[in-house]
């Protein structure tokens, strides 16, 4: 994929953050607004389309590092896990930090709604990771198809040598 | 807390933790990886024995996720539940502990079979993912929730079935399958989506005790017949079976064959427990009646003719769903009528349930033997093979036991829950044992073929220094090994203290209700 003109490049270095800010403010506010982890995620991720579009497969090349969004994924996998467990002994996902009606909180920062708020940004982290490497797989199957190698070296799972 | 109350959470969470903790132990070397693998299967088997022991020897377990207590599945003031329930009987719990041993024995297997490849990540984050898919289906008491957990055992299938990407076969394969599966998955959507609609719940408890029978209703059962029928391979929907058996990883396959018993589960589940009052007497059971036979007889027929050792298998799987098909069909016509359920439907349903629980353990052998063969002779083709019962003579006993099993032959598994379904049908129509019988013969035909082909006769040539599978796959032929010749020498302890109880609780459906909605 070839970048796009300088137009195209400047007005992506200003809204590519405000996405980014945007998908955040998404997933920290998903029990009281439309939204949550997964919409906010969805819109963070769309960053890294935005850069593979504006500058082109040569600079997103350079600039990707699949292992980080790997990690994202399996760290919001993992605390989405824990924040189930959380809810023990009374049931797995029970909401054992939620702050009853009525009851007034430690701070007005904690949310009311307990391990909802935090299971969002535990999604939300997960779902940057899957779709920014949804975007990374894509981007890899057009290079593999048109230049005939693949980008991080593994074609096919190395078979038995008869 | 006792960690016994939290079971049914734990069997569908075990699985997914395997998954989720996979891209952490897979880069810490492959001795760590091995022994996660087969340690987190093992944990998930002796987590579905103990439901099993809780149940078939208990009441039925009801969790409610998220509740403030997990056994209140009707909090005060609400008529019915509104939460994700998991309730599980002696039916479900059968067939969790039957895919809990396919995957611990799938598991033990792919340790050595897939020694040599890379991508073990993928690999086991999604073998993990569909063993969760698999349990969760059987144990979810929620409509909706089991269409998820239908989705996520398929996407991961998928995923295993095109494993090999640079083979365009298994690419065919799973693009195949996912094709007819997103299709079939639409239709479900829909059929839950209209339930919902009407009932204004999913939890399968509350929709069968406020069932009414209406042309909707029927709609959106026929929706379901088919596309779980489609889902566990029933002729004529069979066309994805022999190719994503074939082509999926053999430790796969193995766990595919009981995934496809998770859908059986369903397909049961959703005619006796749901549907009771449209599905029993006449018209449904005939169709899984018909579904059955057709299933048997073609599926063997088009298995006859393969030298492919794998969709050989493939096909024979389709002609044993159809067993269970014409059992559970026998039993559903049966149901109406209380003489007719005492003098045969109630053997049918135990044979039925018999049946699929063998098909789950000897098919899963078959398909492990078959990956061994592949193992050592990198040809799947049986025209290709020859004298290797020399130098693999394990995996030839072990193959010996399966095919005799699945052939019915006395006085194997195979053998009582075949009869015990001929003899039931044959009090609704001569012509069902009949169909039956000729498949079985057919079936031992093949497999005579096979063992011929692959195992006697000189050694081919490129073949002498053949040596035998590693000692992890035996370990996992082991175990179904083990698992069938159980059921051949203790049929009787299984039927009385397992098949019973689990037909009874299909039969039962107030005390399925009751256990969700109470009183009600």
């Amino acid at each position: 994929m070839k970048p796009l003109s300088v137009v195209v490049t400047s007005v992506c270095d200003i809204f590519a953050w405000f996405m980014i800010v945007f998908g955040v403010y998404v997933i920290n506010n998903g029990h009281s607004t439309p939204g949550g982890g997964f919409q906010g995620g969805a819109i963070v991720a769309t960053f890294l389309s935005f850069m593979l579009v504006a500058y082109g497969g040569s600079h997103f090349k350079r600039w990707v590092r699949e292992g980080v969004y790997g990690l994202l994924e399996f760290v919001g996998l993992v605390a989405f896990f824990i924040f189930g467990c959380l809810g023990f002994p009374n049931s797995f996902f029970f909401n054992s930090l939620a702050i009853a009606y009525g009851a007034t909180p430690i701070s007005e920062w904690i949310p009311y709604c307990g391990t909802i708020s935090l299971m969002n940004v535990a999604v939300g982290f997960e779902v940057v990771g899957a779709l920014s490497i949804v975007v990374i797989t894509m981007y890899e199957s057009i290079h593999m198809v048109s230049t005939g190698e693949g980008m991080g070296g593994e074609r096919g799972h190395d078979r038995f040598d008869r | 807390m006792s960690i016994q109350d939290h079971l049914p959470a734990l069997i569908v969470m075990l699985p997914l933790l395997g998954a989720f903790l996979t891209p952490a132990v897979a880069s810490l070397g492959k001795k760590i990886r091995n022994i996660f693998f087969v340690l987190f299967s093992f944990l998930i088997l002796l987590v579905a024995l103990s439901i099993g022991c809780a149940v078939f020897w208990g009441s039925p377990m009801v969790y409610v996720m998220g509740g403030d207590s997990f056994a209140i599945a009707l909090p005060s003031g609400m008529s019915y539940p509104v939460r994700i329930l998991f309730e599980i009987d002696a039916f479900g719990a059968l067939l969790a502990l039957c895919i809990a041993i396919a995957s611990f024995a799938g598991a033990l297997f792919s340790v050595a079979y897939m020694d040599k490849f890379s991508g073990w990540k993928k690999y086991l984050s999604l073998y993990f993912m569909l063993t969760a898919g698999a349990l969760g289906m059987c144990v979810t008491g929620d409509l909706f929730n089991f269409f998820v957990f239908v989705e996520i055992s398929s996407i991961a299938s998928f995923g295993l079935v095109a494993f090999w990407r640079d083979k365009p076969e298994a690419i065919e394969a799973s693009f195949k399958y996912m094709l007819v599966s997103q299709i079939a998955a639409m239709l479900l959507l829909i059929a839950i989506g209209t339930l919902y609609g009407k009932y204004n719940s999913v939890t399968m408890a509350a929709l069968s005790s406020m069932m009414a029978d209406g042309f909707l209703e029927r709609v959106v059962l026929a929706l379901v017949l088919c596309v779980l029928a489609f889902k566990c391979g029933a002729f004529p929907m069979h066309a994805w079976m022999p190719d994503a058996y074939a082509e999926a990883p053999t430790g796969v396959t193995c766990l595919l064959v009981t995934v496809s018993q998770a859908s059986f589960y369903g397909l049961i589940r959703v005619c006796y427990s749901i549907f009771p009052k449209i599905a029993a007497g006449g018209v449904v059971g005939w169709i899984l009646i018909v579904f059955g036979c057709m299933s048997m007889f073609f599926g063997v027929m088009m298995a006859v003719v393969q030298h492919e050792i794998k969709r050989l298998m493939g096909y024979h799987s389709i002609s044993q769903v159809g067993y269970m098909l014409l059992a559970l069909g026998v039993g559903l016509v049966a149901m109406s009528d209380q003489q007719n359920m005492i003098a045969y439907g109630f053997t049918a349903m135990k044979g039925g349930l018999f049946h699929a629980v063998n098909y789950s353990m000897y098919k899963a052998l078959l398909f492990l033997c078959a990956g061994s063969l592949y193992y050592a002779t990198g040809t799947r083709n049986l025209d290709k093979m020859g004298g290797l019962a020399r130098n693999m003579p394990w995996t030839a006993g072990m193959f010996v036991i399966a095919a005799a099993a699945i052939s019915g032959l006395p006085p194997f598994n195979g053998f009582v829950s075949k009869w015990m379904i001929y003899e039931s049908s044959f009090a609704i129509h001569p012509i069902l044992p009949t169909i039956a019988m000729i498949t079985s013969v057919l079936t031992l035909a093949s497999f005579a073929k096979v063992f011929q082909a692959a195992f006697l006769g000189p050694a081919k040539t490129g073949f002498v220094a053949v040596r035998e599978a590693p000692g992890f796959m035996l370990a996992g032929m082991a175990v179904l090994t083990v698992a069938t010749l159980l059921l051949t020498f203790f049929p009787g302890w299984f039927i009385s203290n397992i098949f019973e109880k689990a037909a009874g609780a299909l039969v039962d459906n107030a005390s399925y209700v009751r256990a969700v909605m109470g009183g009600i």
